[in-house]
């Protein structure tokens, strides 16, 4: 069965959505994503949908389960590079996902991520001074 | 009963009679107020019927007076045309422009009937023939007329819808997009996909709608904005919406709209300097910056 690869970067997790999204495949990435911030302890998820050109209100709500699971779990999401037309799509469906973060590519997502863990506070600075 | 070609005597009283027929069709438009001497000159009017007298007399030699669509009358037909357009942009109603070719029917049956005089069954044959043709003719303007201001229309249209959603690039990172005259569903769309296209062209994390022309807001005005609003969060840019006048606040208000979500400033240059504060930026005096 197909999956979408979710990659460990750092404390990041990084999703490519590069196929059509179906809702098997959507739910699958769920299981997989909760899995996988809890395996790792990630405290942040990039998503990347700029090559997703179709949607419709179930991938769009499943967006924001996605952000509402991994806030629960202490991670940050991030949704980058949403087409014009995807965008459109969502919020004539009624869905503006308040509660997701969003950017244009992923360099600014990143930024996004890295700013928002340095906020977090400076308990996380021992482990950063570690790594240096 | 006679045949157009034997017993008829279109063919000869147009040969024989046309510089009378040219004057009394002039004068008949003239009288009845199709002329409109004030967008047609006197001359060019003489102009336009001899011309059209003469590809009329060219295409009745082939014999063929019902059928209009043959190429013997291209000629009569492209000038109707191109006369009925010019006539279009020109402002002439189109009761005014069938005119010009229904006006032709008196003076031509007037000329007939010397021609019948004591021919009666003759004379009613051409009259049918003459009125079939001249009637065709005359629809075949008023189609070419609006054809022309359809095509007028759909062109402004077109100019308008143009115009009207120009996205324009304030500084790196920050677009703005005034936008001016009402907004409907239409125009939301058009505007929201330039502001969104705009937005991943230019990489802009901040948009600017300013509303300082849009005449009125109304629930539904504001519904779009937020909808533009919430379309460009979704693709990670943030609006800022300027140009909010006194009386556009007090309705929203009175309306009850929520724009709580929004950052709305009251002037575009307030929403430029917050903008460029988001982006880290500020715009200083040389002089400030020296010392």
């Amino acid at each position: 069965m197909e999956r979408i690869p979710i990659l460990r970067m750092g404390s990041f997790l990084l999703v490519t959505i590069q196929v059509d999204m179906h809702d098997r495949l959507a739910m699958t990435l769920q299981d997989d994503l909760t899995t996988k911030i809890v395996q790792t302890g990630a405290d942040g998820v990039l998503i990347d949908i700029s090559a997703l050109d179709i949607v419709d209100s179930f991938i769009g709500r499943m967006l924001g389960n996605i952000s509402a699971m991994s806030r629960i779990l202490d991670a940050e999401t991030v949704v980058v590079g949403m087409q014009p037309a995807v965008a459109i799509t969502l919020v004539e469906l009624g869905l503006s996902l308040p509660g997701v973060r969003t950017a244009l590519n992923v360099e600014k997502g990143m930024a996004i991520l890295r700013a928002s863990r340095t906020l977090l506070g400076e308990e996380e600075n021992d482990d950063v001074s570690l790594e240096e | 009963m006679t045949t157009p070609a034997g017993g008829s005597r279109i063919t000869e009283v147009l040969n024989v009679q046309e510089n009378e027929l040219l004057q009394e069709w002039i004068a008949e438009q003239r009288q009845s107020g199709a002329a409109r001497p004030d967008l047609i000159a006197a001359a060019d009017l003489q102009d336009q019927g001899r011309e059209f007298l003469g590809l009329l007399r060219q295409a009745v030699q082939s014999g063929e007076f019902s059928n209009i669509n043959i190429p013997a009358w291209s000629g009569v037909r492209d000038l109707l045309t191109e006369l009925s357009r010019t006539r279009a942009r020109l402002g002439f109603a189109p009761s005014e422009v069938a005119t010009f070719v229904f006006s032709f029917k008196q003076p031509l049956f007037a000329a007939l009937q010397k021609a019948h005089a004591g021919a009666p069954d003759g004379f009613i044959s051409d009259i049918w023939t003459v009125t079939q043709m001249l009637d065709k003719l005359g629809l075949l303007t008023t189609e070419a007329y609006l054809k022309s201001r359809e095509e007028i229309i759909a062109r402004h249209q077109e100019e308008m819808m143009e115009l009207s959603t120009p996205v324009v690039q304030l500084w790196q990172g920050i677009v703005a997009l005034p936008i001016i005259g009402t907004l409907d569903s239409a125009r939301t769309q058009i505007v929201m996909e330039n502001l969104l296209q705009a937005i991943v062209d230019t990489g802009s994390e901040i948009a600017i709608i300013d509303i300082t022309g849009v005449p009125t807001v109304d629930t539904l005005v504001s519904q779009h904005l937020l909808k533009t609003v919430a379309a460009a969060r979704l693709m990670g840019a943030e609006c800022i919406i300027s140009g909010i006048r006194p009386q556009i606040a007090q309705t929203i208000v009175h309306l009850g709209v929520e724009l709580n979500d929004v950052i709305t400033k009251a002037t575009l240059a307030s929403a430029f300097a917050l903008a460029l504060q988001k982006r880290g930026m500020t715009v200083a005096k040389v002089s400030q910056i020296k010392s």
